[in-house]
């Protein structure tokens, strides 16, 4: 017991090189990666390169791809390019804003519910359940629709607060199973209050758990804001890849077979949040020795 | 059982009571005047006339009374089947409205959900452990899932429907066409149904697949499906077995999945103008016909609720644990 203990540190380190070892040697890790950080590179620095504003409209009207505008103009003049490019901004920041807190309520709930137990699980526990039923979609589009979304980080706060149920559900399994092992009962026979517990001993055990629950919200942000947007209800000022969408089908971009108008963004969130999830299984197999056979 | 049906439905009551709840503190606690723009959109100067709408509307909707009242009135008039009178289609009491969109949704997502969900479960099973399948059920389902409903909609529409011209793009029947019982007008209803109808089932399919083939595996690498090989069972029994409970967590699945798939039949409805609860919604957010846009949210809300009612139904029916009382389903 008492070696065990002492080991840790050094495993720990161990652990972390051995995990960058498989990280590395991971096709479905590394492939998911790429796509997701050439996107969000080519969110970040495209918009410094590209003169056009977004929905400055031009004279030359539904042009499809050229030299001059890399994907063709909407029936407007505007720059498809620059819109995507600013777009993916857009949905890169409400997968953060959205997962981020999503996963923060999501862990807070669940770590507490877990770990505490007895009438407050109960009572979290129902809370949990009762959010989870109601669609979120259709909570967003009354809250939306009444409070008028202006800018993407207010539509990502608003997902966060409806996406989270499903993430505490996980965490407070994941901690229900880790409060009776001896390395916590010592913590708190050693007197350590819950909070440090929690953060210490609970949350660092499940960190691999943890982060791959936030891409999995990240995913979802990303696309429950991408239908939002097409709704109508999206962020009044800007542009996002769901808005774009939504213009290409409300100005009938279908009908006047105008391809380049609505297959860039879609294509875009398909392979973030694919790639994404690609990503997450790799990460599995790396932090979980049982899946590691190929 | 009793112990878990009764949990299911407090909680399924708790649900709905904070929906509702939701749905009427919403429109009185949040900025933005509904009234004030029902009477803007009527365009009338006069400031007798608007005084006179204002007062109209607030009777009507009984803005004037005390709160507790309103919410005592609100549930009244719930209980009795009255959502109140749509905006946009006014006077036509929105329960109207609502009741001719709900028939086009449901028999868009409830196919296209059971469909999707046992077709997923099949191809999933039967590709895990396979590696030439499973090379590309595993990609293929990871890009379905990944796609925004919206937009695989989109895709189909153009290919089949605009440059292919196999199917019509918009609407739920041709507008030459009027409602009847007869032949050509199911047909017609059918030829329109096809592509939104793909549409979902394709995304959904996706999820369906990947989640199976996990469960498959992990269950195929559990102690019963070593110790039927080890008892020289053929594979094909194993993988009988390792189904059965595989199928237990994806019912769960379905449950959890409800409201993403609501929402997807939604925006796909959009897509194709399909005149179902997801146009519905359009049209009301457009109009500023908010009533129209509560009624629709109560109306999703019972939906799913019951239909999680159903899957808690089939899962005491599928997993024998439940009926005896032992801790098989989580609440």
């Amino acid at each position: 017991m008492t070696t065990i203990q002492e080991a840790v540190p050094r495993e720990r380190a161990a652990v972390r090189r051995e995990a960058l070892y498989f990280a590395v040697r991971n096709g479905k890790l590394m492939t998911g990666l790429t796509i997701v950080l050439a996107l969000l590179l080519l969110g970040l620095i495209g918009p410094l390169f590209v003169a056009a504003a977004p929905n400055e409209y031009s004279v030359k009207a539904m042009s499809p791809p050229t030299g001059e505008h890399w994907f063709g103009t909407t029936t407007f003049g505007q720059d498809i390019f620059a819109q995507f490019v600013h777009g993916l901004r857009a949905t890169f920041a409400v997968g953060v804003v959205g997962g981020g807190i999503a996963a923060v309520i999501g862990m807070v709930v669940g770590f507490v519910a877990g770990y505490v137990g007895g009438l407050v699980d109960e009572v979290l526990n129902m809370l949990t359940n009762i959010v989870l039923v109601i669609p979120s979609l259709a909570v967003l589009l009354i809250v939306n629709a009444y409070l008028g979304i202006r800018s993407v980080a207010v539509q990502g706060l608003f997902i966060g607060l409806t996406q989270w149920p499903w993430a505490a559900r996980a965490i407070r399994a994941q901690t229900f199973s880790l409060r009776t092992r001896e390395f916590v009962d010592l913590a708190r026979m050693s007197g350590s209050g819950t909070g440090r517990i929690i953060a210490r001993e609970i949350a660092p055990n499940m960190s691999s758990y943890l982060f791959m629950t936030f891409i999995l919200l990240f995913g979802g942000s990303v696309l429950i804001a991408s239908s939002l947007d097409f709704i109508g209800l999206g962020p009044t000022e800007g542009v996002s890849l769901g808005l774009m969408l939504q213009n290409a089908n409300q100005w009938s971009a279908l009908q006047l077979g105008m391809w380049w108008w609505f297959v860039p963004p879609g294509a875009a969130i398909t392979a973030i949040v694919g790639a994404l999830y690609v990503a997450n299984v790799g990460l599995d197999e790396v932090f979980n020795p049982k899946l590691r056979e190929t | 059982m009793r112990r878990y049906f009764g949990r299911k439905l407090l909680i399924y009551g708790l649900t709905f009571f904070v929906a509702v709840t939701v749905n009427w503190m919403i429109p009185r606690f949040m900025p933005g005047d509904p009234v004030a723009s029902m009477v803007a959109r009527a365009n009338v100067t006069k400031p007798e006339a608007v005084e006179a709408m204002r007062a109209y509307y607030n009777n009507l909707f009984g803005l004037d009374q005390p709160l507790l009242t309103q919410y005592a009135n609100f549930w009244g008039a719930l209980l009795r089947g009255d959502f109140g009178t749509s905006i946009w289609l006014f006077p036509t009491p929105v329960s109207q409205v609502i009741g001719g969109a709900v028939p086009y949704t449901l028999a868009l997502v409830v196919p296209s959900v059971l469909l999707s969900w046992v077709v997923g479960n099949q191809f999933g099973a039967y590709a895990a452990r396979r590696k030439l399948l499973d090379n590309t059920v595993l990609p293929v389902g990871y890009v379905l899932t990944a796609m925004p409903y919206m937009w695989l909609a989109v895709l189909l529409a153009w290919a089949l429907g605009v440059i292919a011209g196999l199917f019509p793009v918009a609407g739920g029947y041709s507008f030459s066409m009027r409602p009847n019982l007869s032949w050509t007008f199911f047909l017609d209803l059918l030829h329109h149904w096809t592509l939104p109808f793909l549409s979902l089932f394709l995304v959904a399919l996706g999820g369906w697949a990947i989640g199976m083939r996990n469960m498959i595996i992990y269950e195929l690498e559990s102690d019963y499906s070593t110790y039927l090989s080890a008892l020289g069972a053929p594979a094909r029994l194993i993988r009988r077995y390792a189904f059965r409970n595989a199928v237990l967590p994806q019912i769960t699945g379905l449950a959890l999945q409800l409201g993403v798939l609501v929402a997807g039949a939604l925006v796909t409805e959009i897509v194709f103008a399909y005149p179902g609860l997801g146009s519905l919604i359009l049209k009301a957010i457009q109009n500023k016909d908010f009533f129209l846009l509560q009624g629709a949210f109560l109306f999703i809300v019972l939906g799913v609720l019951i239909a999680n009612f159903i899957i808690d139904i089939v899962y005491v029916v599928v997993d024998p644990r439940t009926r005896a009382g032992m801790a098989g389903a989580q609440a």
